[in-house]
């Protein structure tokens, strides 16, 4: 048994012990309906969870990336346009790949994604994703991939914003659309700083990513996650110390995107640069 | 099928959707000629200043035109405007939008009473002096209360009072919580500001008060009455002082923004020396707010009077209402063409037809003034400042 796991046991230890006693309290007070009815709210966030199988308030989803190990390969965009039915578009991603290059003697990086109008004439398709070879006869001193996607922040900006509560964060830590609520306002759009939120003109609707949940709930990676074959995408259950995305957090420096937004990000990042925004 | 936005630099690739386009411009402007209109109407009706009675009730009426065309350009906006009423049904309380329904709605109510008790006397007495169908219309349009005694018109005017002092923060407040929505938006740098309703509110004073100068001059002039130049010139440095108060917050806000120099700020001053020169500089401050704040201080030290004195007023009216135009459109939409990745720039693509395009933006613009045409024909407001009103 690991040093962690034990940590963990004495803490649900203590934690049951601790809610044990309160609850004896509590009965002894005459507060035992008061008790009842708090487990009884538990039990209705357990169950109304329409798979009956899975219970949303036992996990707590998190994705890790690691830049270093991106290739710029794009099968994580393309899983994602197939697996989601997003619009076939460059202007409708869950999620894309920036390139970042510095060219030697150049303090800033120049930034381009798969959907730069450049990209997209050299693999002669909007829904076909390159990077096209423009910088082969410039001297490099630096670059590396950043693949980007929603970050499912704790306090999302994104879910603030909505005025009917189309948009809202699960048990498990995903934040989801429901399309048959959403007014179609855009507020969300406007509201996300990382642009990780598009808009389905035909529908009338806002869409981003949601980590694959049809996946996830079924014990399913991501298909951006399964399909990355370096392994820079990374995915789990932050409640399990052993899943990938805690071994990712607990064995790296992470970071997340802009910080400073106060939107506590739930994507960590391994291999970010200043110029990353 | 919404127009693509060209880019310069690094943009995200969902960024080239422009989410909010000209439709987003035309709301608050419309909300701020309300707040504007409904601010001249209480120079009279609440602080009782004797000299803007001629205005007063075309105001309340400019107000209420106004107002019931405030949702249009938010309902086409939607892309399931056949859910909006939703947000009035389960609102989202940590939502900056999801009062607005509310604060409207209340706001329309408030404004159509203080109308109906403003005109009430006018239509009972049009009630009784006509015939046939005009007549019933009068008679449904007072309630069937044909009561002005002097006692009922204490009472009327008792409810004025209190309508009008509560509609001043009420239409202040549906126009500040609309510069909020914008100024609370952290995501964008360009609207990120505390400044941000203030800036709206004084924007939209401004505005309604030379849109009054407009409809009063006109209006006079259709009806071939004598322009009361007592009003005029209240209104003149009514928008005078007002003016030079929003300038000066807008200098400021800009002059934060630049001063801080926080992250990104230098795509900002690429966009506002590159695409936003012109419309946000030269036209906004220079030719919108500068040139008439000059034009109107020059009227007033050099006492000029009459004709020039009309001429003077309406290029002002005529700029500010271009001022407040330009900075509703340079905000909204300025503020996405600035990307979040603070690294590039966009071009905003309005499009000529379509439901969120330059017609529908005119035609929401054009509506409210046709509407305003029927209501002052069915109710004249037309007062002298030696009638009682």
């Amino acid at each position: 048994m690991t040093k962690d796991k034990k940590k963990t046991e004495r803490r649900e230890f203590l934690c049951a012990t601790g809610k044990a006693l309160a609850g004896l309290g509590v009965a002894a007070t005459g507060g035992t309906l008061l008790a009842r009815e708090d487990d009884a709210a538990l039990a209705a966030k357990a169950a109304s969870f329409p798979t009956k199988d899975y219970d949303w308030t036992k996990h707590r989803w998190a994705y890790g990336i690691d830049a270093t190990k991106c290739i710029g390969c794009l099968r994580c965009v393309e899983a994602c346009k197939v697996e989601n039915d997003v619009v076939g578009d460059a202007n409708h991603f869950r999620t894309w790949v920036e390139r970042y290059v510095y060219l030697e003697g150049e303090d800033h990086a120049l930034v381009d994604s798969h959907a730069d109008p450049q990209n997209i004439a050299a693999s002669g398709s909007e829904s076909e994703y390159r990077f096209d070879n423009r910088y082969k006869d410039k001297k490099v001193s630096k670059a590396f991939f950043i693949p980007k996607l929603c970050n499912h922040c704790a306090h999302p900006a994104c879910v603030q914003v909505c005025p009917v509560g189309a948009t809202f964060r699960t048990e498990d830590g995903v934040v989801l659309i429901d399309h048959d609520y959403c007014i179609g306002c855009r507020y969300c759009v406007q509201a996300c700083p990382y642009g990780a939120r598009l808009f389905i003109e035909e529908e009338g609707v806002s869409d981003k990513c949601t980590w694959c949940y049809h996946r996830i709930t079924k014990g399913l990676m991501p298909a951006c996650v399964e399909v990355c074959p370096t392994g820079t995408r990374v995915f789990g259950d932050l409640n399990d110390a052993s899943s990938p995305v805690s071994e990712f957090i607990k064995n790296n420096q992470v970071q997340v995107l802009k910080p400073e937004s106060g939107n506590a990000p739930m994507c960590f990042y391994v291999g970010l640069d200043k110029d990353v925004s | 099928m919404t127009e693509v936005a060209s880019f310069t630099g690094y943009v995200y690739p969902n960024e080239t959707i422009i989410p909010w386009g000209v439709l987003i411009v035309i709301y608050p402007y419309l909300t701020g000629l309300v707040a504007g209109a409904f601010t001249v109407s209480s120079f009279y009706h609440v602080f009782g200043m004797q000299q803007f009675k001629p205005v007063a009730r075309l105001a309340l009426l400019t107000s209420l035109s106004v107002m019931l065309f405030v949702p249009a350009p938010l309902l086409l906006h939607l892309g399931h405007p056949e859910r909006s009423y939703l947000s009035m049904v389960t609102p989202h309380l940590t939502s900056a939008f999801a009062m607005f329904g509310f604060f409207a709605a209340f706001y329309t109510i408030l404004l159509v009473l203080e109308v109906w008790f403003v005109f009430r006397a006018d239509n009972v007495a049009r009630a009784q002096n006509s015939t046939g169908l005009a007549r019933s219309f009068y008679r449904a349009v007072t309630l069937w209360s044909d009561d002005v005694s002097p006692r009922a018109r204490v009472i009327d005017a008792k409810w004025l009072l209190i309508l009008a002092i509560v509609g001043i923060p009420s239409a202040h407040g549906l126009h500040g919580y609309i510069g909020f929505v914008y100024g609370s938006l952290k995501a964008r740098q360009w609207w990120e500001s505390d400044l941000m309703p203030v800036i709206f509110l004084f924007s939209a004073i401004v505005s309604g008060i030379a849109l009054l100068m407009v409809l009063y001059v006109v209006t006079s002039k259709l009806r071939r009455v004598r322009i009361d130049f007592a009003c005029l010139k209240g209104l003149t440095l009514a928008l005078w002082g007002f003016l030079m108060f929003t300038v000066i917050l807008e200098g400021l806000e800009f002059a934060n923004l630049v001063y801080k120099g926080k992250e990104g700020v230098d795509i900002i001053m690429e966009y506002v020396q590159g695409p936003l020169f012109w419309r946000y500089f030269v036209l906004q401050f220079g030719f919108g707010a500068l040139l008439p704040v000059a034009l109107m201080g020059l009227m007033v030290a050099l006492g000029t009077r009459g004709r020039l004195f009309v001429a003077g007023a309406m290029t002002s009216a005529f700029l500010v209402l271009m001022n407040v135009l330009l900075m509703r459109w340079n905000v909204v939409i300025g503020g996405q063409e600035i990307s979040k990745t603070g690294k590039g720039l966009l071009t905003y693509p309005m499009t000529l037809f379509g439901h969120e395009s330059f017609v529908s933006a005119s035609i929401l613009m054009i509506a409210p003034f046709l509407l305003l045409w029927l209501l002052v024909r069915l109710f004249p407001p037309w007062v002298d400042r030696s009638e009682s009103a």
